[in-house]
């Protein structure tokens, strides 16, 4: 217990506010008081409560196995200096800063982060983040609808499904359609029917994901841009890996007039799902729609460069019923992490660090194509991860299975979602990805192949 | 000045209290060599696939060490001061906490790793939610929402999926006192559905007559705190829950305040079908500047099946996630839980058990009061009875009488040290102060803050100027909010090239 | 300052100034004083057709964000030019330059549900 009171402080606390016991002071009716004490463990000192986490810890094998997951979860190398700065009790243990004045140092981290965002992405405002991709997707797509009027959302096979998931939640709520646009043959959306599903006027946003969901590069070309254009509807740009703003061109510069993704890549660890980053960046049009917490620049009272949140007066807690998201939190300190990462990484770290993320890649799909059974789906440039179709017969499930018994973790079953791809895995491979990780895989892709456990699996 | 204002900012070895800090991107240096040389975009990819400019400087490692610990300096937080700030629960954050989180067998587990190579994360999850389950009186617990306003948006949602189910979809209208939280409408309105308000009686509570007066066969949810944001229980809760669940709408517990309840009473036992927890409010989780939160939805056993998507199940000894529900409201975030907190807040659980939680919440209380108790000698407290872990003041009087206002007291409580306590919430009370201490500070600190508040009340009513002209020893005085929205500057430009 | 007559008035605290076939709309200084400093205004869009009291624009100050409430119908000709860089200006100057739009009346009876200055006065007067 954390609770600094001594026997004595209590009773001269009980006299003072006039009761005679705490039970006496925190008595609530009969009919609703807790019938039993608490069925919790009693408390554990630090000694063993350390163990005993470490225990939950020490369950989840998963750490001693080489791995090639991401799909929206990426691994990379994040310098120590950025824990060491972030975990400064000050920014741990600070509120929202409500009080600016006591505030100034993280208002200031959050206007560089929305500055951060906004230079990445070629947009020209950002808001202070919300909870991760997925929801920042959600949220953008409610400033579409609020934008156009429209209540209609026409969104790519190839954007993260979890984020359509999420976007769908979102929609039953707000009594939106969500409709989807295919996949083409090299992995990219299919916009060949564009025009025509986009002449009623129906609606507020089409939504793609670069890189895709698939690895691949996905930039809409200029003729769809200008149909989206053309229709009123407004082009969303999904950033599932932020780590590619490093080298990418960014969704400001394709089209689109919304950009929202997930910023995890920037220092923030896995952490089995979060807490992670979400970001919404927008041109200037979409300022005063734009959900969350937004600092701005201004001056105190003698003229000094000051930080403050403003616009507020959209948000939920004075807007109330007719606010356009009820947003309260950012992810301050997530956001303050992928801050300081790119603080310390500058432009020129995050283009090598992006730079060697296409270069892996590039090395795991020749060398995992050059193995009999095992070829490309897409054929669409990828950024750091790609489609592997497996040979004839088998299926994803049973050759991620087999990796699983040599300890490697060879990517993520497509099937889950798309049961046309039940034969496809989705790799991933970043800066972390070493030769010897490789030749792990790719030994035992061969083993496979060559030894024949998958033809009749 | 900063280059903001046209001067150039001060070298960056140097350090002055008080002065500005430059921005990041106004300081340049030699980047940092933590990733190997080698190939170019070029080589792999076609040129009009890749960005032509990134305009984020460069800066040497000591710089940005120099620049953040500048910025955390002018960051007021729980472990500078203390943070009575009402209705956000700024207790001390234990550091095993974040010790434990930063165990690599959860910081480094992915997501999409097969659910045998996660059982560690996945039976603590399930614990958790046993756990929380045990302390609110709820059948189950799910941990998907990210902070407390999400996991009101997943309570409605779920609302709204067992209405649909039920062939009730008519129920459409959200009951909100006026002693709830502000998100409440906000996410009501996501969900499509009006909102009603509902005025407190003169004791500060909710009247029984009054719900009954407005529940019918529209009602589809009642969102309640308990204790109330006047930090009052509202003792007739069970006749309330029976009023509404008889015209068949549902109770919602709002679990901002659940940090005044622990082992004492159960929003399970009152009649609430559903509920949050701000697990970074009650069980010590760092808030972070404002985030990362963590809001876990509760619910009865009827609408267990609503519950978002994946739930941990338990089969024998092993767990899994269970994305197959087909009456779920669906996933509401891109991946399970933010984990990373409930990593936290089981270590807090399982520090404290049982017996130290409802301790916890009865010393909560007793800070409350014996505050209360002081501060009404120098300012009203509309409400003057037995509070729970918060109280409201008002600065009405001292206002008409001296012009200083609630938001005066603010700034002239920074000068002393203290943050401020939440003001003009909630609504109802005019010049509000809610003032909540937590159960983590000790009577020294308190009557330290007492004395302090006193002697800005004496000094208002000597000198009413001093205290406007409040804070003066803070890094910025008081900010022109006017200019920041009129001239929005949301972010550096680069200098044009 | 006192209500100017000449104009009349809504329980919503706008103005309508009818010339003719055609009206100017603004709010009051009552409106401006009880919202602080305004620093945006959303307007309806020029060709607009607007129905009386119903919600057609936003009224954001530091303190709050108000629903604007259009007093009488029409088609919306002008929207006044200089709100955009020069929010103020509704502080200023409420029932003059901080006009907020004009419109092509569409039924001249409806000017019969407003107030006149004396009734306005009464309502601020609450």
């Amino acid at each position: 217990m954390y609770a600094p009171h001594t026997d004595a402080d209590i009773e001269a606390m009980l006299a003072a506010v006039g009761a005679r016991s705490l039970d006496e002071l925190v008595a609530v009716p009969q009919a609703v008081a807790i019938r039993s004490p608490l069925e919790i463990p009693a408390g554990l000192p630090e000694l063993e409560l350390y163990r005993r986490m470490s225990s939950y810890a020490a369950r989840n094998g998963a750490l001693d196995y080489t791995s090639f997951l991401g799909a929206g979860a990426y691994r990379h190398y994040a310098p120590p200096v950025i824990g060491t700065l972030a975990m400064r009790g000050e920014f741990l243990t600070a509120y929202t800063p409500y009080q600016a004045e006591v505030s100034q140092g993280y208002l200031q981290a959050i206007y560089e982060w929305q500055t951060d965002i906004c230079l990445l992405t070629a947009l020209d405002i950002a808001n202070a983040s919300v909870y991760d991709g997925a929801t920042a997707l959600a949220e953008g797509a409610i400033m579409a609808v609020n934008a156009t009027g429209r209540r209609a959302i026409l969104v790519s096979r190839a954007v993260h499904p979890n984020y359509r998931a999420v976007l769908h939640t979102y929609a039953r709520g707000l009594e939106l359609a969500i409709e989807e646009l295919p996949v083409a043959n090299d992995g990219t959306t299919d916009l060949a029917n564009l025009e025509a599903r986009l002449a009623e006027g129906r609606f507020a946003a089409v939504v793609v994901q670069n890189p895709n969901f698939f690895g691949a590069i996905d930039v809409p070309p200029d003729d769809a841009r200008r149909v989206v254009e053309g229709s009123g509807s407004i082009l969303i740009g999904v950033v599932a890996e932020a780590m590619s703003l490093g080298a990418l061109v960014p969704p400001g510069k394709w089209g689109a007039q919304i950009a929202v993704g997930e910023a995890q890549s920037f220092g923030v660890p896995v952490a089995y799902g979060g807490p992670y980053v979400g970001f919404i960046a927008a041109t200037k049009a979409h300022m005063r729609r734009i959900p969350g917490r937004l600092v701005g620049r201004t001056v105190d009272a003698d003229g000094k460069t000051a930080y403050t949140l403003t616009l507020q007066a959209r948000e939920q807690h004075i807007r109330r019923e007719k606010a356009t998201s009820n947003i309260c939190t950012n992810q301050a300190h997530c956001a303050l992490i992928a801050t300081i990462y790119l603080a310390c990484l500058g432009g020129s770290g995050l283009r090598r660090c992006a730079t060697l993320n296409v270069e892996r890649c590039a090395t795991l799909v020749q060398r995992v194509t050059g193995i009999p059974g095992f070829t490309r789906a897409f054929s669409a440039a990828a950024f750091n991860e790609t489609v592997i179709r497996v040979q004839r017969d088998a299926t994803a499930a049973v050759v991620l299975a087999a990796l699983r018994e040599k300890r490697i973790l060879g990517g993520v079953d497509l099937g889950r979602w798309y049961p046309e791809l039940a034969d496809c895995i989705l790799m991933t491979a970043t800066e972390l990805t070493t030769d010897e990780e490789m030749t792990a895989l790719c030994d035992a892709l061969a083993h496979l192949a060559v030894g024949g456990h998958l033809v009749g699996a | 000045m900063s280059a903001h204002d046209g001067s150039l900012p001060p070298p960056p070895s140097r350090f002055e209290f008080g002065a500005s800090e430059p921005l990041i991107f106004e300081q340049h240096g030699r980047a940092n060599t933590y990733l190997p040389d080698g190939r170019t975009l070029e080589e792999f990819l076609p040129k009009e696939l890749l960005r032509d400019e990134l305009a984020l400087p460069d800066n040497s490692e000591l710089d940005v060490v120099r620049h953040f610990t500048r910025l955390s300096q002018r960051t007021f937080s729980i472990d500078t001061g203390f943070y009575p700030l009402g209705s956000c629960t700024m207790k001390y954050n234990p550091r095993i906490n974040d010790a434990m989180a930063n165990l690599a067998g959860f910081r480094d587990l992915h997501p999409f790793v097969p659910d045998e190579l996660a059982q560690g994360a996945l039976a603590l999850m399930h614990d958790l939610e046993r756990y929380l389950a045990a302390i609110f009186g709820m059948a189950a617990f799910s941990l998907n929402p990210a902070a407390g306003a999400h996991a009101e948006l997943t309570a409605l949602l779920i609302a709204k999926a067992y209405f649909a189910k039920t062939g009730q979809r008519q129920r459409r209208t959200v009951i909100v006192p006026d002693t709830a939280h502000g998100t409440n409408p906000a996410s009501a309105a996501m969900v499509g559905y009006n909102v009603i308000s509902l005025r407190s009686d003169s004791r500060g509570r909710v009247g029984v007559d009054d719900i009954k007066a407005v529940v019918n066969d529209e009602t589809a949810v009642c969102m309640m705190t308990n204790p109330n944001t006047l930090g009052l229980f509202e003792d007739h809760i069970a006749e309330i829950a029976a009023a509404v669940h008889a015209a068949g709408g549902l109770m919602y517990y709002d679990g901002a305040n659940a940090n005044a309840l622990m082992g004492n009473a159960r929003p399970g036992d009152m009649g609430f079908d559903l509920m949050h927890l701000n697990l970074h409010k009650t069980f010590s989780i760092p808030h972070g500047g404002g985030g990362a939160g963590h809001g876990p939805v509760g619910v009865a056993a009827h609408l267990v099946e609503f519950l978002p998507t994946p739930v941990v199940r338990r089969e024998g000894d092993t767990y899994r996630l269970d994305f197959d529900r087909p009456d779920s409201i669906g996933p509401m975030r891109s991946f399970w839980s933010n984990f990373a907190h409930a990593v936290r807040a089981l270590t807090y659980v399982l520090a404290n058990g049982g017996d130290g939680l409802t301790k916890i919440s009865q010393l909560a209380v007793l800070n409350a009061n014996y505050l209360r108790v002081h501060v009404r000698d120098f300012l009203e407290t509309p409400y003057d009875e037995s509070c729970r872990h918060e109280f409201v003041a008002s600065a009405q009087k001292l206002k008409r009488e001296t012009g200083v206002r609630a938001l005066d007291l603010a700034k002239a409580l920074l000068d002393h040290g203290y943050h401020a306590p939440t003001i003009y919430f909630p609504l109802l009370v005019p010049e509000c102060l809610m003032i909540e201490p937590t159960e983590t500070e000790s009577k020294a600190t308190l009557d330290g803050f007492i004395a302090a508040l006193r002697g800005i009340v004496e000094q208002a009513k000597a000198d009413p100027e001093a205290v406007l002209a409040t804070p003066q020893k803070t890094v910025v005085k008081r900010i022109d909010e006017t200019r920041a929205a009129r001239q929005p500057d949301l972010r550096w430009m680069p200098p044009a090239v | 300052m006192p209500s100017p007559d000449g104009l009349l008035y809504s329980k919503e605290h706008e103005w309508v100034k009818v010339d003719g076939e055609m009206a100017t709309v603004g709010i009051t200084d009552y409106a401006q004083q009880s919202l602080g400093d305004i620093v945006y205004v959303e307007l309806p869009r020029v060709g607009q057709t607007v129905r009386q009291f119903s919600s057609i624009g936003v009224i954001e100050s530091v303190k709050a964000v108000s629903d604007l409430f259009t007093p009488i119908s029409g088609e919306v000709t002008e929207v006044n030019p200089a709100l955009d860089a020069d929010p103020a200006l509704l502080n200023r100057d409420a029932f003059g330059d901080g006009w907020l739009y004009r419109l092509r009346l569409s039924d001249k009876q409806e000017s019969q549900a407003l107030l006149d200055p004396a009734a306005y006065e009464k309502v601020i007067a609450k």
